[in-house]
Formats: structure tokens, sequence, C-alpha cells
């Protein structure tokens, strides 16, 4: 038996060390995950409109490839839930350096009241009059976030493409929502609005049986909660965006 | 007579002794059929092969060098607080791994997501420390890390090859070698809505589920336990 003197200086040794190093570490890699972690979601945006830029697949691409077809085809804007355009300051101010869409932290906004949060937008200018604007939206899933970002089209209601993102949901379940290169597709052509002009979002129902085909999507086998999760986010995710879109109309 | 003064020549011998420390875990001791560790992560991450393969090589890394320097402390380590001690260095090893992949490998990491982190919750690591690399010497407890990692990976790639095959149809998806074996679409190599005497056949989705493993570990073990007479005599 050792003397709880011992005790105390060895394991207070031990845990320092560990920390040191693994702080060392982190700190040497924070840049790297950054820069993985920025590419990863222009990545995931322009995945959303990938059947819009035709050539090539977006998941093939090199890192400095992204970075320049993001550059080049997408504007990036912040609005609030009331609909009006943040200017750069304004955005800094909130805490976000550098002040554009992409420097805003979502999972930081979801935690806000719904009126305060920062909405990021980005706008695909490639084919001429017809913009396609990307929302991005958080949600929970069943172990922890989910993200997506939905296309749509210059009429404010068709859906033209779709992609998601998730920090842990089970491989093969869950993450399918990812994973698998049909789900995002299901999305293309369902509408936001319902013809009487009601808000009505998309939702996964299970097992492809449909009762309202324009605002339904077919789920993921055997990932029910990731699904609801989904659901919710699309229900409540792409409605704040709708002050926004009604001035746009006018 | 000349082995005995190799061996004390070197500290990284690797005699008789020492290969059956990485050969037996594979099949006579095997953690996950024999010593019944690790069998959560095995249900789990094994639906498809490709994060089954990037697990075991994390879980080598973690058990092999876990084991190497807590054989290295083992005379240090206060008894009363081994367990912890055990767990601290198993979690440090865990986090760099985490770390290193999400640099470098990114696609990777998200997509193994949880179960890099699990790996701190196998038994197989602490099962290791308790059992050999407190009471053997470190280049000896290498090895035993080594060989029961090998024998857990090898259950998790013949699981998740059953697995992906009969619940997906395809192998190794989400990794470059992707293939794309069976299914009724022209995506797949065989294309069963072409062929007359296979268009019955569907993929089975229980097999993405965790279920399915645990069928297939039942029978895996079956029939490990009725060809190998070493397993028994115990039984």
């Amino acid at each position: 038996m050792r003397s709880s003197k011992f005790i105390i200086v060895f394991i207070s040794l031990l845990t320092s060390i560990v920390a040191l190093v693994l702080s060392v570490l982190f700190t040497g890699l924070k840049d790297k995950h950054d820069e993985n972690q920025v590419i990863f979601s222009k990545k995931s945006i322009l995945l959303a409109i990938q059947e819009e830029l035709g050539d090539g697949s977006v998941l093939d691409m090199t890192n400095q490839e992204i970075n320049e077809l993001f550059d080049k085809n997408i504007e990036q804007l912040v609005v609030n839930s009331e609909g009006h355009i943040l200017d750069k300051e304004a955005v800094e101010a909130k805490g976000y350096l550098g002040g554009l869409a992409e420097d805003v932290n979502l999972s930081k906004e979801k935690k806000k009241k719904e009126t305060d949060r920062l909405l990021p937008l980005y706008i695909y200018k490639g084919k001429k009059d017809n913009p396609i604007y990307i929302v991005t939206l958080k949600g929970s899933g069943l172990w922890d976030e989910v993200s997506g970002n939905i296309a749509i089209d210059a009429d404010l209601n068709t859906v033209v493409g779709a992609s998601f993102d998730h920090v842990s949901e089970t491989p093969g379940m869950g993450a399918e929502i990812k994973d698998n290169p049909n789900f995002r597709l299901r999305f293309k052509g369902k509408k936001i609005y319902d013809e009487s002009g009601n808000y009505r979002s998309v939702k996964l129902v299970k097992g492809g049986v449909f009762t309202d085909p324009e605002h339904e999507v077919d789920g993921i086998t055997a990932a029910t909660l990731t699904g609801v999760g989904v659901s919710k986010m699309l229900q409540n995710g792409i409605k704040s965006y709708e002050a926004y879109f009604k001035t746009l109309k006018k | 007579m000349t082995e005995v003064k190799e061996r004390k020549l070197s500290f990284f011998a690797f005699g008789r002794k020492e290969r059956r420390l990485v050969t037996e875990p594979i099949n006579d001791t095997n953690p996950i059929t024999v010593q019944i560790l690790g069998v959560c992560s095995a249900l789990a991450v094994t639906s498809l092969m490709w994060p089954s393969i990037v697990m075991s090589i994390a879980v080598l890394f973690v058990v092999a060098f876990s084991s190497f320097f807590t054989s290295l402390l083992r005379n240090y380590i206060p008894s009363q607080v081994r367990m912890i001690v055990q767990l601290v260095i198993i979690a440090f090893l865990v986090t760099v791994v985490e770390l290193f992949l999400k640099a470098y490998s990114f696609p990777v990491w998200k997509q193994l997501s949880v179960f890099i982190g699990l790996i701190i919750t196998n038994c197989i690591p602490m099962g290791r420390l308790e059992a050999y690399a407190m009471a053997n010497s470190p280049w000896k407890s290498f090895l035993d890390g080594v060989g029961n990692s090998l024998g857990y990976g090898i259950i998790l790639i013949v699981i998740s090859f059953i697995r992906e095959l009969l619940g997906k149809g395809s192998l190794m998806a989400g990794s470059p070698l992707e293939v794309k074996l069976i299914g009724n679409s022209s995506a797949y190599l065989i294309n069963t809505s072409e062929v007359s005497w296979l268009n019955w056949y569907s993929n089975n989705n229980l097999m993405s589920l965790p279920v399915a493993a645990m069928f297939i570990l039942a029978i895996i073990i079956w029939i490990q336990r009725s060809s190998n007479r070493k397993l028994i005599n115990i039984s």
C-alpha cells in the first residue's frame, strides 16, 4: 500500500503531464481543425446546389477548388428574424470576427431566443435573374446536433436541393442523412408553402407512405429519432427566414 | 540456449513466447468471442466495413500503447487508484487519436463520430491493462495489446463484412475502395432487377440493425467453439 501523499503526488504529476501534452497538441492542431471545419461547411453548402453546379462532384474536390468555387459563385448575407440585412459591422458587434455569414456560429445562435438569432443566407447567382437561396439550419438529432442546407428556388417555394450533416449520429443509421447519397436527392422539387400560401415546410415520413407528397420525404429506416430531429429542424429553421423572404416578394 | 541468451540481450526480442502473445488472442483467447470483452462496440460499429477497420486501427493504437505505458509505470502505480491511472492513460491516447484524425482525416473523423470516444469505455483496454500489463514487462504488454486488438479487429471485420453485404449490398462504403456489389439498380455490379433468377433478392434491413451483429457474433462463437479443441475442453 502506498501512502496518501505518494498517491496525491503521483496522480497530480500524471494528470499534469497528460494535460500539458494534450493542450500542446490541441493548440498545435487547432488551425488545421478550424480550416477543415470551414471547408467542410462550404462543401456542404455547395453540395445542396450540386445539381445546379453540374460539373464534377463537390465531394471529390480539393480544399482549394472548394474555396475558389465558393468565392466565385456564392454571395453571403446575414439577416435577422425581422428580415433586415445586417452589415459587416453589425455582425462583428455580435461577436463574430470577420462579419460574414460563414463566420456565424450556428450552434451558438441556436441557444439564443428565436427573435435574437442571426441567420446566415447564401445566394447562388450562377444563373442570371434566377438566384437560388440556400438557408442553413441547425437542429437536434438523436445524440447531438444535426444540420442542413436547403437550396430554395427564386420562387421562394420550391426546394432545388439539400444537404445534411450531423455531429454524432450512429453510422449506418442516423448518419445516413449525410452518408446516403440518395437521401438528399429526395428533397428536390418539394414545396415549402401549400397552394393557398400557408407555411408547411417539408417533413420526413416512415416507409414512404405519403399523404401529402409535396411536403413529405421518405425517411431513413432504423433512424426514427434522427428523422424526427430533421423534420423539426426543417419545420422551425426555414420558418425563421420567412420575414426576409417576404421582403423579397414585395 | 542461444534463444534465451538473445532474449536477455534484446529488449525488443521476438521469440516463440512473444509470437504467442500476438497469435493466441486471434483464436484461442480472442477478446470478443472467448473473453467476451468489447462486445458493445462490436455490435454498434459493425454496420459498415470501413468504420470497423478504422475503429480496429484506433483500438490497436490505444490498447498497444496504453499497455506499454501502464507496464512502464506498473511498479509505481498505487494499487488503490490503479483503475483511475489506467483510465487516464487510455483517455489520453484516445484523445490523441481523435485530435490527429480530426486534423488529417476529417471525413473519417466525421463518419466515426462517437465511436472514437467510446474506445475509452471499451472493455478491452481496461481488461488487458488489469489482466496483463500490470504484471508484465512493457514490450510483452505491448505485444499482448497488439494481439488482442488484432483478435478484436478480425471479428469486427468479419461481422461488418456480412452485415454490409447483406444489409446494404455494398462493401467498404464511404472509403476510396467502395464496391457496390448487389442491389436492384444499375449502380450495383450485380443488378438483381436484370437477373431473372435473382429478382426476389433485396437488401435485408435487419442486417443494418445492431441486433444482427448479435446473431452473427453468436454464430461465430458457435463455429469457433465447435472447431477449436482447446475451447471445447474449457466448456
